[in-house]
């Protein structure tokens, strides 16, 4: 389970209000995971920017953090994504709006649109800080679904080094599959029958992918396993948000284009009401 | 959910319990029936043909438990537009054309339908119905037969007939209206007088027997002709033989036209409005707390419309208050629907010469009565009470109802609640941003509680309350539930209404509703809906005791009780009892209780039946908390109307050795051996040597009251001077048990 570390960690950096918190909270980050950062400002390159941004990141030198900054130029987006791939970044973090606007999500911010188009895993921050704020709780989503195996062994391995307390994973079951309409007191009991038989069946599978998970990374973390029957991707925003997580994980989206986005469905729902912070795993 | 039983078996046990039952909520249909469809200007043996086939196909193909269907009153105003416009032939090509539409929606599952409107615009429409029928039907009772196009008129012209009575000179028109005017009285006074006798036979028919009894007396007593004039007096009743040879054939000649699919439309929208307003009604009542399957209900109902329609009858819709006569009766099953058809086919064949010795006026009164409860102030000042908004709502569809008709009517009620909606909300975009979202998350938590937990975002309105219904649909009512409103921005009126009903359904069927999040709300005057659904019933006392209230205090301070006179809303240690399985607790108040609280005497108000079959009941209880178990029985004096029930089916369960106690007293019980073990000679001695009381066990506590009224100060001393003794030998006989 080593190689799942991630190895170099990318934030995109503007001089914002938030460049701070967002510096601090990466660095902590990429100090905890153990590897080195990169810093990718799009811009013409200058001294006195590299001096600004050392100079904030210098209280984390001191504890042993290894970072680089990269300058460069065009559309932002295709820019970011450039360097993702020169630099072999493996997680990008990136600072988002908690609620954007309505117009603006139609025409799709900068941060929505890596999302979108990143090779690699994305740390989406809605709330960066200049303290630490402890990551208690870690929801993690359990489709089924190849990429989940990663996702959970993803989040195991964050909730480790963060120290969280409490993992949740997540089955958001179909409506669908229930396939009893409720009428009477008869379809009633009919249905919640087959969710019993849902939610052992969703539960076993998920316990098998738990035992993937080394002992270590298990070791003083509660974990909990909570079937939803909803709206796929919805639903577990929302019992993020419920459930108060510091950090929720998800499978990266398959291809989505226009239409998605006007008909969301599964992490464009998330990404329209992000809930808490975002880990999205390629 | 309740185990499963052997159907057929259990079916058969209750049919004459059933059957009984039918035949009481047949004595109101019958003149019910009548009446709605004069009202609609039909033919009066509409209405009855309505209730027959409703009746009949209705409890075999529904999918409720205890409905009765027949013609609806919330039709009256559409059907009269339907026949004016469209004839008569015309109309029943409409009805079977709404039946069809209704059957449509019923396949499409559309049960949800009367959730999409705002609960005061649906009140506003209803009461809109009741000012229509009471406006055209005052005159007829009066007997003063008046013809205007405009709804309103007929309100406006209310003063005018009253004082036009002391002119008349015709004595057959004075008679008429006096007929009217007691038939009123009966209607208003019946559900006052509580005795048993007397409310054995429902208050429509009261009215048709004084008639008949009235033009009997005139003809074999006095030997005179009736006095009443022979035009205010039920004509064209039809014998069974002239039913099936007379059966009128639809006309589709005005299929193709406009005002053809109005009226159809309005049938439709109102009688599937009616229907499943009461099906969520009368599941309330079901002392088996069984869930109907609605969109089955819809389905027949449609079917039933369209036999209807073509045997030359009204729509069939479910109505409340023949339901609640069927509830209180016990009826159990459908056979109680089918059986009050069956008895009224009975009454047409025997008796259909005798039903025009009834006069207009006493039926209209029974419909003047209706439109009445339909519009009573009372309900203006409920509505009053949750927010003014929602009167501007109320009387926006009244109005508009009445002066153009029902379709615009609601239309208009959802526009104006939109807009409040918008007002309150500072603009529309909250809502387009959201209403596609779905904004309900239910789940069961996997802790030890197991509780179901629901959390609403965003909005939750009359737009978007079906997610949240779809949700709430999906437990099981024995279940908990907590409802979580902390991320949700707006809730209305609508929804805080309906979540009152779900609270009501999930304690009576032992789960519990709790809703959260709503404590936010209060701060912010964003949310007059919520802030004002959640404290109603204020302002019932005021802070200057009674006399009889002062004569309480005293009492507690002798018996060394704690008084409170302020009402309580806390009422569910009275749900478990049998007594209340088919009644509405409204609140308790001059609570008296011991320290422990284990030691309860109250006033409590209560209402039995729904509609206008509706009573409201204030009656002094005691409560006693026990420290054992005991099996759960309901004992009461051995009457008359007992043996009729024991007839019925209903079972006095013996107690060996005492014949005495068995013939003077009523017992009941699910659990006949440990009744009968737990009445031993000493407890059977005390009840024996003391005076009457309703005595009832739900297992872990008592309820003990005498008459279903307020008592007075004496009876109260007698009734806790009772109550404790009878404490104490329960009590005492658990020692013995243990040893």
């Amino acid at each position: 389970m080593e190689q799942q570390k991630f190895k170099t960690v990318g934030i995109g950096v503007t001089f914002s209000p938030n460049l701070k918190a967002n510096l601090y909270e990466s660095a902590r980050l990429t100090l905890m995971y153990g590897c080195k950062l990169v810093l990718i400002h799009i811009g013409d390159p200058s001294e006195e920017k590299e001096a600004k941004f050392k100079e904030i990141l210098a209280p984390f030198q001191s504890q042993g953090l290894t970072f680089e900054v990269v300058f460069n130029t065009g559309e932002p987006v295709t820019a970011i994504l450039q360097t993702v791939a020169e630099k072999k970044i493996d997680l990008l973090i990136l600072g988002a709006l908690k609620r954007e606007k309505f117009l603006k999500y139609y025409m799709g911010s900068i941060a929505r649109k890596i999302t979108r188009k990143a090779s690699c895993s994305v740390l989406l921050l809605i709330n960066p800080s200049v303290e630490r704020v402890p990551c208690k709780h870690v929801v993690v989503n359990g489709l089924e679904h190849e990429k989940t195996k990663e996702a959970i062994a993803a989040a195991f391995f964050v909730a480790h080094a963060l120290e969280s307390e409490r993992i949740t994973i997540v089955e958001e079951i179909k409506q669908q599959e229930i396939a009893v309409a409720i009428n009477d007191d008869k379809s009633l009991r009919k249905a919640t029958l087959k969710k019993e038989k849902l939610r052992r069946r969703e539960d076993s599978r998920i316990r098998k992918l738990l035992d993937a998970i080394p002992e270590i990374q298990r070791k003083n973390i509660s974990i909990n396993m909570q079937p939803i029957f909803g709206k796929r991707g919805y639903s577990i925003g929302h019992y993020a948000l419920v459930a108060r997580a510091d950090l929720l994980v998800m499978n990266a989206p398959e291809k989505t284009g226009f239409w998605d986005r006007l008909f969301p469905h599964d992490i464009e729902y998330i990404l329209s009401e992000l809930p808490t912070d975002l880990l999205i795993i390629q | 959910m309740s185990p499963k039983k052997d159907t057929s078996k259990s079916f058969f046990k209750a049919l004459p319990k059933n059957i009984f039952s039918g035949f009481v909520v047949s004595l109101v249909a019958l003149p019910l029936g009548l009446g709605l469809a004069m009202a609609s200007e039909a033919p009066p043996i509409a209405g009855i043909i309505a209730a027959v086939v409703g009746g009949i196909v209705v409890s075999i193909l529904g999918g409720s438990h205890i409905t009765i269907t027949g013609p609806g009153n919330g039709l009256v105003g559409v059907l009269l537009v339907a026949i004016t416009t469209l004839g008569l032939e015309g109309a029943y090509a409409a009805i079977i054309c709404s039946g069809v539409l209704l059957m449509i929606l019923g396949l499409l599952r559309m049960g949800a339908l009367a959730d999409f409107f705002p609960s005061s615009a649906i009140q506003g429409m209803l009461a809109a119905i009741g000012l229509i029928i009471l406006g055209k039907q005052f005159h007829i009772m009066l007997a003063n037969k008046l013809t205007f196009d405009n709804s309103f008129d007929y309100l406006l012209a209310i003063p005018e007939t009253i004082s036009g009575i002391f002119k008349y000179q015709n004595m057959g028109l004075l008679y008429a209206a006096f007929a009217g005017i007691i038939s009123l009285a009966i209607m208003v006074l019946h559900s006052k007088v509580r005795n048993k006798y007397f409310q054995l036979i429902p208050a429509p028919m009261w009215l048709v027997l004084l008639s008949i009894g009235f033009s009997y007396y005139y003809e074999l007593v006095l030997k005179m002709p009736n006095p009443i004039a022979p035009a205010y007096m039920l004509s064209g009743i039809p014998t069974a033989n002239e039913i099936v040879s007379q059966i009128p054939t639809p006309n589709f000649s005005l299929f193709f036209g406009m005002p053809f699919w109005t009226s159809v439309i309005a049938i439709t929208l109102v009688s599937s409005i009616e229907s499943l307003l009461s099906i969520k009604a009368v599941d309330q009542l079901d002392p088996q707390k069984r869930r109907s399957n609605v969109n089955r209900d819809l389905k027949a109902l449609g079917l039933a419309t369209v036999g209807s329609g073509f045997l030359g009858g009204l729509n069939v819709v479910t109505v409340i208050a023949r339901s609640s006569v069927n509830a209180n009766n016990g009826g159990t099953n459908r056979s109680a629907n089918f059986s009050h058809a069956v008895f009224l086919v009975i009454f047409i064949v025997l008796f259909a010469t005798q039903l025009t010795r009834i006069p207009l006026p006493a039926l209209m009164a029974i419909l003047v009565y209706t439109g009445y409860k339909l519009a009573s102030p009372k309900l203006i000042r409920k509505i009053f009470s949750v927010g003014k908004e929602q009167l501007i709502i109320f009387f926006t569809t009244l109005f508009v109802t009445l002066f153009v008709d029902i379709i615009t009517g609601i239309v208009a009620g959802v526009l104006v609640t939109l807009l409040i909606h918008a007002f309150i909300n500072k603009g529309v975009s909250f809502f387009l941003k959201n209403i596609l979202k779905p904004n309900v998350l239910m789940y069961h938590e996997n802790n030890a509680k197991g509780n179901y937990y629901i959390s609403v975002k965003h909005f939750c309105t009359f737009l978007n309350y079906f997610r949240l219904k779809q949700k709430l649909q999906a437990i099981p009512e024995s279940e908990d539930v907590v409802l979580d409103f902390s991320l949700c921005h707006f809730v209305d009126h609508t929804v805080m209404e309906n979540l009152h009903g779900y609270q009501e359904v999930f304690l009576k069927r032992g789960g519990h509703f709790e809703l959260i999040g709503l404590d936010l709300h209060d701060t912010k005057s964003e949310h007059p809906f919520a802030l004002r659904r959640l404290i109603p019933g204020l302002g019932l006392l005021t802070k200057n005791l009674t006399k009889r209230q002062g004569a309480l205090q005293e009492i507690a301070l002798k018996y060394n009780m704690h008084y409170e006179a302020e009402s309580a809303e806390n009422t569910y240690f009275l749900d478990s009892f049998k007594y209340f399985s088919i009644k509405h607790i409204d609140h308790v108040y001059n609570r008296l209780f011991n320290s422990e609280k284990t030691f309860k005497l109250f006033d409590v108000d209560y209402s039995e039946g729904e509609f206008i079959a509706k009573e409201n009941v204030h009656t002094t209880m005691l409560h006693i908390e026990l420290e054992d178990e005991i099996p759960a029985f309901t004992l009461d004096r051995e009457g008359f109307l007992e043996r009729v029930y024991a007839f019925a089916g209903f079972k006095d369960i013996p107690i060996v050795n005492h014949t005495d106690f068995s013939k003077r007293f009523y017992l009941l019980g699910e659990n006949e051996f440990e009744i009968q073990a737990f009445f031993q000679d000493e407890l059977v001695r005390f009840f024996e040597s003391n005076p009457y009381y309703h005595v009832e066990s739900n297992g872990n506590a008592l309820l003990v009251f005498d008459k279903e009224r307020i008592a007075g100060v004496k009876e109260i001393k007698a009734l806790y001077d009772f109550g404790k003794r009878l404490h104490e030998v329960i009590s005492e006989k658990e020692i013995v048990v243990f040893d």
